[in-house]
């Protein structure tokens, strides 16, 4: 690739050529991901996962550097030619693009670090880590992207890359094909519909850079069409309801650090496009815009967690908890988009700070819980929490690492999570107005909405880390279980570490997002707390973690007067209603933790049960064994995927009959054809 | 200002702390009389702490930190809550804002560390009632921030102390149609979140229907102290919201000694009487069925909802 010079920057000097800095950190990216592959391919098996894994690293590393200097507000544009004469490649961040590259070379490191100690058998294949540094570059270069072909090209990378990771273990599970299936399946219909959706925008702009878009009105109607279609596309992308299938079948079926990266940063990618349409191709979109988003969003969030809380596979949880979260994120745009229609513009820059701050803690919970759920199936070999349990003592690194990002997904403070909720609390209520029934109408049942997601979301994470790292193992697996490798743990931990930190400081990390999307109104106070004067309203996470300290301390004091002179003694069971501990298997399951909300939500849900009763042979009144089963499908897959499915199968067996093998039969075809062209033609 | 608000903040957890276990007697006498029987007297709750805190403190074989860290959570996390609110004042802590949301999600780390103690000991007993606490917590969560969304359209914020300042500014507003179908929700909203009837019986020890219970049953000593003494100031600090919210009138506003003093004593006055009237209600109610609950914490969202709509037709 060839480097155009563009000398009105601050530039570093090679000779004939001059760079500024974002440019030479997107170079150095592109020949490190070069560097990447080309260790991948060569390195002895041994040493692959060592040196494949530093080189990815040193690649997300520079990307951390490139996205961070567009995000403070350097521009670059690295250009390449192509053979078609008007079409050049290029890679040019603005500042949203940089925190998007930011968001997605931060998870790609900690995967890769994760990866070095992760990685055996068929994961650490040498097309195992082609595809893992194809994925993670493809995903780095689409916020770089200045140009459609190029946000195409770095997008079908990411999909191409992230499809082989999800097959890697296909050979030890067959269900890993079906879902490579599914993922290719949606996620080529998503690049189709961003396509088309582009398509629409290129043929007003007539160009093909992003800059160049922008002359397109959101009122318009080729903007409607433009916006539907890549509002679906990126829906898809990010695993929104009624287009999540795919997410909950790939994400456990890849290998963790894999899923690990689509979970907290490609689906993200969905995002970041849907605030490229809402606020660089087409800002000022009307009211119906902000409904739809609010209402794929609000409509995602709820369901998704809804899976979520009564799912016993670790990972598929997660994924659906990945749906959750970026319900949430939708909403947030939404209200953005709904209350800036109106000139609510404080509340809705709120919205957009919120999702925001939604997008990069999603990242940092979700990045420590995939890479956590990895050490369980990696210690234990399971990954039905129904045979988890008791992880809390054996993996104590990963159980304080999992258990702060558990944290940060159910929004308690002082996490991420928290924050983030917070602020788009506060947009809702500052948004309140009786002027716009729309918005009078949205806002409440957005909170009602945000407010159920999250107390299931609560549910759903004490459920996670209860039932998996607390009480008593429920299987052989779990009771054998070590603590995993150093480059796992330190993963895991340093994404928890991110939790924390973004909960504690949220003030500067707000304000640097603000920058990003030209929010000006966002200030720091006391230590790192988070201000919106607009708004008048602050948060100070640290001093509500000092107050709450001081409030601990009497108890803390009282507690160690009380131990010094009365120890804890361990005893089998305290009380166990005078009973004794039998077995592990009398513990409550996750299934039957989940099991009264599932009775409450049956008529969503709709989990088929089967209760098999076998009388004794002596009397009908004894039974001799109960036999318990229950099966819960996506209801959104039962009730349309299959049906679509067959009828697309029953259209198949139709057509078929239009090919009998005739060669006559297949002239007469073009024959017609041909006439048919004609007619066209001379009309 | 500073430390004006924090000296405020401090006597609040202290009188709340001292008054909490009062609050149950109170309502545990009250019931006791109108059922006939004489009744322990309204110490018996502080005469229980004594004895727990006194004995010794039994832990099961190969339970996690959760057991041991997760009483004082719980009980720093109600402490936490009674310096937030407007008990006594509605003087604010600087930088930590009395944010409904934030108030709620600091009672939801005492609702996920009982939940969490329940799980820890691996009998069955403590997951059933985990599961079930955790479940109504979820479906409290919406009438709660919807109510309170409701309350917070008045004011123009959602600071409980802006809220109830406003109300002992223009107390018409208490008896708008708004703030009554607010203020009832949230009742109900708080009858669930701090276990009372009719959603959880906090004097039963029976398998099937226990709820708390269930989750403390393996706790012993100090943990239990913390545990019971965390869930008194919980009701009692959630209580004192509501009847600052339906009577604001003594509540201070600002700090000095003479409004404090009134303040506190005032304060007392509304926790007697709300305490006896809910154990009063409590001898009329029985127990839900368990999935009858979410009907219940329907009727209070609607309510809630209801309230909302009520603020943007209303004036």
């Amino acid at each position: 690739m060839s480097t155009r010079t563009r000398p009105d920057h601050r530039s570093i000097a090679f000779g004939d050529w001059t760079m500024n800095p974002v440019e030479a950190a997107l170079t150095a990216e592109l020949l490190l991901a070069a560097l990447a592959c080309a260790v991948a391919a060569v390195a002895p098996a041994s040493m692959r996962r060592y040196l494949a894994g530093i080189a990815t690293i040193a690649m997300a590393a520079s990307g951390i550097v490139a996205g961070g200097l567009a995000l403070s507000g350097h521009s670059g544009r690295l250009s390449a030619p192509t053979a078609l004469p008007t079409v050049n490649l290029t890679l040019a961040p603005d500042r949203l693009g940089g925190l998007f590259i930011v968001i997605a070379s931060a998870v790609t490191l900690l995967a890769a670090l994760y990866a070095i100690g992760y990685v055996h058998g068929a994961a650490d294949s040498r097309s195992a880590w082609l595809a893992f540094i194809l994925f993670t570059f493809g995903l780095q270069m689409v916020p770089a992207a200045g140009d459609i072909i190029t946000f195409l090209l770095a997008w079908e990378l990411m999909a191409l890359g992230s499809g082989v990771l999800v097959l890697t273990d296909h050979r030890t599970r067959p269900q890993a094909r079906s879902a490579a299936l599914w993922y290719a399946v949606m996620t080529q219909l998503s690049f189709l519909l961003i396509l088309a959706g582009f398509a629409a925008l290129a043929s007003v702009a007539g160009a093909t850079t992003f800059d160049a878009l922008v002359t397109v009105s959101p009122t318009s109607t080729t903007g409607a069409l433009a916006f539907t279609l890549l509002i679906l596309g990126f829906a898809t992308k990010a695993g929104l309801v009624p287009l999540h299938i795919w997410l909950p079948r790939a994400h456990p079926e890849a290998p963790s650090h894999a899923s690990a990266v689509m979970s907290a940063a490609m689906v993200k990618m969905g995002v970041y496009g849907t605030l490229l349409v809402v606020l660089r191709f087409m800002p000022g979109g009307p009211a119906w815009w902000g409904i739809v988003l609010l209402s794929l969003g609000g409509i995602s969030a709820v369901y998704g967690i809804l899976q979520a809380s009564v799912t016993s596979d670790v990972k598929r949880l997660l994924a659906y908890s990945t749906t959750e979260n970026i319900g949430l994120i939708f909403l947030a745009i939404g209200a953005s988009v709904l209350l800036a229609s109106y000139q609510l513009t404080a509340a809705s820059q709120a919205a957009l700070l919120a999702a925001l701050l939604l997008a990069i803690s999603h990242a940092a919970f979700k990045c420590s819980l995939f890479l956590g759920a990895g050490a369980i199936v990696a210690a234990t070999g399971e990954r039905n929490l129904d045979r988890l349990g008791g992880l809390g003592v054996r993996m104590p690194w990963t159980a304080a690492a999992f258990g702060v990002a558990a944290l940060g997904a159910a929004a308690l403070p002082v996490t991420s999570g928290f924050v983030a909720e917070w602020t788009l609390f506060q947009s809702f209520i500052h948004g309140a107005t009786r002027d716009a029934i729309s918005v009078a109408v949205a806002l409440p049942v957005a909170v009602a909405v945000v407010a159920l997601t999250a107390g299931l979301a609560l549910v759903t994470f004490v459920k996670l880390y209860g039932i998996g790292f607390l009480a008593r193992p429920r299987s052989q697996g779990a009771d054998d279980a070590h603590e995993v490798s150093h480059p796992m743990r330190w993963a895991a931990l340093i994404g928890s570490g991110a939790v924390i930190a973004l909960g504690v400081f949220p003030g500067p990390v707000a304000q640097v997002l603000a920058s990003a999307v030209g929010i000006g109104d966002v200030a720091t106070i006391g230590l790192g707390g988070l201000s919106l004067p607009s708004l008048g309203v602050l948060l100070d996470p640290m001093a509500l973690a000092i107050t709450a300290l001081v409030c601990a301390l009497p108890v803390v004091v009282v507690s160690a007067l009380s131990a010094r002179r009365h120890p804890r003694r361990a005893t089998e069971l305290p009380w166990g209603c005078g009973g004794a501990r039998v077995s592990p298997r009398m513990q409550y399951t996750a299934t039957s933790y989940a099991e009264p909300l599932m009775r409450v939500f049956d008529d969503t849900l709709r989990p088929e049960q089967d209760v098999v009763v076998t009388h004794a042979t002596e009397s009908r009144y004894l039974v001799a064994q109960v036999r318990y089963r229950q099966k819960l499908s996506d209801v959104i897959e039962v009730r349309g995927y299959r049906p679509l499915l067959e009828f697309v199968d029953r259209l198949g067996v139709v057509s078929r009959r239009l090919q009998n093998g005739s060669v006559h039969r297949y002239l007469t075809f073009s024959f017609v054809a041909l006439i048919v062209v004609l007619i066209v033609v001379s009309l | 200002m500073n430390w004006t608000a924090t000296a405020v903040a401090l006597l609040q957890v202290l009188v709340a702390t001292l008054v909490a276990p009062l609050v149950i007697g109170i309502t545990r006498q009250t019931r006791a009389r109108l059922e006939g029987r004489v009744g322990a007297g309204i110490l018996q709750p502080w005469r229980d702490l004594r004895k727990l805190l006194r004995k010794e403190t039994l832990q099961a074989n190969g339970v996690s930190w959760i057991s041991s860290i997760g009483p004082i959570v719980v009980m720093a996390s109600s402490l936490l809550v009674a310096a937030l609110l407007p008990l006594i004042s509605t003087v604010a802590l600087p930088f930590v804002p009395d944010d409904l949301f934030v108030v709620v999600s600091v009672l939801l780390i005492g609702t996920v560390a009982v939940a969490l103690i329940g799980l820890d000991v691996g009998s069955a007993f403590g997951g059933m009632g985990s599961s079930r606490h955790m479940m109504i917590a979820a479906l409290v969560e919406p009438t709660v921030l919807v109510a309170v969304y409701a309350l917070s359209i008045p004011a123009g914020s959602s600071l409980l102390s802006s809220i109830v300042a406003t109300r002992l500014d223009a107390p018409a507003v208490i008896l708008s149609p708004v703030s009554l179908l607010a203020v009832v929700a949230l009742f109900v909203a708080v009858l669930a979140e701090t276990g009372r009837l009719p959603v959880d019986n906090p004097s039963t020890h029976l398998e099937l229907t226990m709820v708390h219970e269930a989750m403390i049953l393996e706790s012993s000593g100090r943990d239990l102290a913390w545990l019971e003494l965390g869930s008194w100031l919980r009701l009692s600090a959630l209580l004192g919201l509501v009847a600052n919210l339906m009577i604001p009138w003594g509540l201070a506003t600002d700090a000095t000694v003479l409004a404090l003093v009134v303040g506190t004593i005032a304060l007392l006055l509304k926790l007697t009487v709300f305490a006896a009237a809910l154990g009063a209600g409590e001898v009329f109610l029985a127990k839900l069925r368990l999935f009858r609950v979410p009907e219940l914490l329907a009727g209070s969202f609607v309510l809630a909802f209801l309230a909302v709509t009520a603020s943007y037709l209303v004036t």
